[in-house]
């Protein structure tokens, strides 16, 4: 390892918290969803996908990366929330199971309609010029996108905080994880609040595909990869924990990073033998409370 | 008069389904199908042996499948031994990857179980992936040839497909009895009553997590075995093989057929493979119309086909 100088790694972890960036959003997604409606929404990973190709079109409308950004986690909540509404509520009170069988069986529906109407083979996707070239952070040249990745991960997650911590919509979401009969015994109308939160998880697994685009490009098998990544992040950090996502999901995202620069071959094994130790050692995860896990 | 009927039918189940896999190939419009829907149909079997009878939704089961595959290959390639030595390596290594990944993934319970069992054998695609030097990596496993079948001085054409059916229906019939017998056995039991009653289980002094790897070991050997029979019959080990996409084909076997059923996974195998050649015929994009159906299933028919055809019995 001749030439690896201290800048070069710091330069690789921060490459890694951008990539954990988009970790953390589709963690925070799932998370969501899962705390509020123990929904294991194995679609993540097509919304993930289709959030990255409703980009691609707005951009191939004439539209611009900004407009993007903006009209793509609109088109993916609503449609999460019609998901909800025509599907998912359904099997409420059902096995644990069967959501997430159901939510399978819509990932391979999303997927191939992404392949009817976008094609099977996977588009290039070009970083906004205005975010395009690098900046000197101190420690050498980062690329700006990759900043930009970075900024708006903590923007959108001190938003959502925001919105849980400081309104009253998300007081009621909180009340209603904790127990959602006696929301109902209040008269909280709780299917709207669960369609809600299964809209907020979509739209950000959307941004988090828009975001992903200009890193990869698009492909309609994209969200299939980066769902077991977004698996390995929750059973790491635990289901259900805000915090254990965040964490799990930039861990995940240096580890994969570091392992690129020191054991290229180990690159993708790296994160699952991750998992495998927390499993051992900690099988809740870090944040993880035992009771969600049955 | 039906009841009785069903009940005795239950009590030969496997010679039941022997008679099925007899006449199954010329039932079928497509004649190449009938070999897959016999691998499939068993590769099914196993994963309904954990999600059926012990109640644990596995999403990992492409990589019991296709080590057993993978295994069979390589047994053949590089060590030279006969045909029924490399199934039999292709068995033991379905049940020894399954053993590592239920060890693992019965750390954890419930909605976990999927997650860490679809992320364990994503990574045994990677080790696969990598490991090019011996699976082949991206190309797959190629060049297993088998022309002959030769056991107890029968030499049987391996190349002939109605020959070859038979052989591989025969090994399937087996590996049908054997789950028969283990089904009816004690531990059969115990494993329904982990998947009904974990508490209860535990109070009658049962080791839960122990059940459920056991199951799982054995899901792994069916698995295998599966794996190995597709890796004599297509000559090949696609890298696909261990993909997620195996995995979740299996699931939706399981549950279209009806799981927790004897027949329900083969008859899923049948119906999910004639679904994905009809609508091959007019169009490349099959996962539709099966992600629509399996969808269904799920809201409208969760026993599945033969669970539902099996409760409807006139008393």
């Amino acid at each position: 390892m001749a030439g690896l100088s201290l800048d070069l790694l710091a330069l690789q972890i921060f490459t890694g918290l951008a990539l954990g960036a988009v970790y953390v959003l589709l963690a925070t997604g799932m998370s969501l969803i899962f705390g509020m409606l123990t929904v294991v929404n194995f679609a993540h990973g097509a919304f993930f996908a289709l959030g990255a190709y409703a980009g691609f079109l707005v951009l191939a409308l004439g539209g611009n990366f900004w407009l993007a950004l903006l009209a793509v986690p609109i088109v993916t909540g609503l449609l999460g929330m019609a998901v909800e509404w025509g599907l998912v509520r359904h099997l409420y009170g059902r096995g644990i199971d069967d959501p997430l069988l159901l939510t399978f069986g819509l990932s391979y529906v999303l997927v191939e309609l992404i392949r009817i109407f976008a094609g099977t083979q996977g588009l290039p996707f070009d970083t906004p010029d205005a975010l395009a070239g690098a900046v000197d952070i101190g420690i050498g040249y980062f690329p700006l996108y990759r900043l930009f990745v970075i900024a708006m991960t903590v923007t959108i997650l001190f938003l959502l905080w925001l919105f849980l911590e400081r309104t009253r919509i998300g007081l009621i979401i909180r009340a209603g994880a904790r127990d959602p009969e006696i929301m109902r015994v209040l008269g909280v109308d709780t299917g709207r609040v669960w369609r809600l939160v299964f809209g907020l998880g979509t739209a950000i697994a959307g941004l988090a595909g828009l975001l992903a685009a200009p890193l990869q490009g698009v492909s309609p098998e994209m969200g299939n990869a980066i769902l077991a990544d977004a698996f390995v992040v929750t059973v790491v950090g635990g289901m259900g924990s805000l915090a254990g996502a965040i964490i799990a999901g930039l861990l995940v995202g240096v580890i994969v990073s570091l392992t690129a620069l020191f054991a290229p071959e180990a690159g993708d094994v790296a994160i699952f033998a991750l998992m495998a130790v927390v499993l051992l050692i900690r099988p809740q995860g870090f944040f993880g409370r035992a009771g969600l896990m049955s | 008069m039906i009841a009785v009927f069903l009940t005795r039918a239950a009590r030969h189940r496997a010679l039941l389904a022997a008679l099925f896999l007899l006449v199954l190939p010329f039932l079928l419009p497509f004649r190449a199908t009938a070999v897959n829907v016999l691998i499939d149909g068993l590769f099914a079997v196993g994963f309904n042996l954990v999600y059926g009878y012990v109640g644990l939704l596995s999403f990992g089961h492409a990589a019991l499948f296709g080590g057993g595959a993978y295994a069979t290959g390589l047994a053949l390639l590089r060590l030279g031994l006969p045909w029924y030595g490399a199934l039999a390596l292709g068995l033991v290594a379905g049940a020894g990857i399954a053993g590592v990944i239920g060890l693992l993934a019965t750390r954890t319970r419930g909605i976990y179980f999927a997650m860490v069992t679809l992320a364990l054998a994503e990574c045994v695609y990677y080790l696969a992936y990598q490991a090019s030097g011996v699976t082949g990596g991206e190309n797959g496993l190629r060049g297993i040839v088998l022309t002959k079948i030769d056991l107890f001085g029968l030499d049987l054409d391996f190349v002939d497909p109605l020959t070859r059916y038979f052989v591989i229906a025969t090994i399937v019939a087996l590996a049908l009895a054997a789950l028969s017998r283990i089904l009816a056995s004690p531990f059969g039991a115990v494993m329904e009553m982990v998947r009904e009653n974990e508490a209860r289980a535990r109070a009658s002094g049962v080791d839960v997590r122990a059940v459920r790897v056991l199951a799982f070991v054995l899901s792994g050997a069916f698995s295998g075995l599966a794996g190995g029979l597709q890796a004599l019959h297509l000559a090949i080990v696609p890298i696909e093989t261990l993909d997620y996409g195996n995995s979740g084909m299996v699931v939706m076997m399981c549950l279209l057929g009806g799981a927790g059923t004897f027949f329900g996974p083969f008859i899923g195998a049948l119906v999910f493979l004639l679904l994905q050649n009809l609508v091959a015929l007019v169009s490349s994009h099959w996962q539709l119309p099966v992600g629509v159906v399996f969808m269904a299933c799920v809201l409208f028919l969760p026993r599945g086909i033969w669970g539902q055809l099996a409760r409807w019995r006139p008393a």
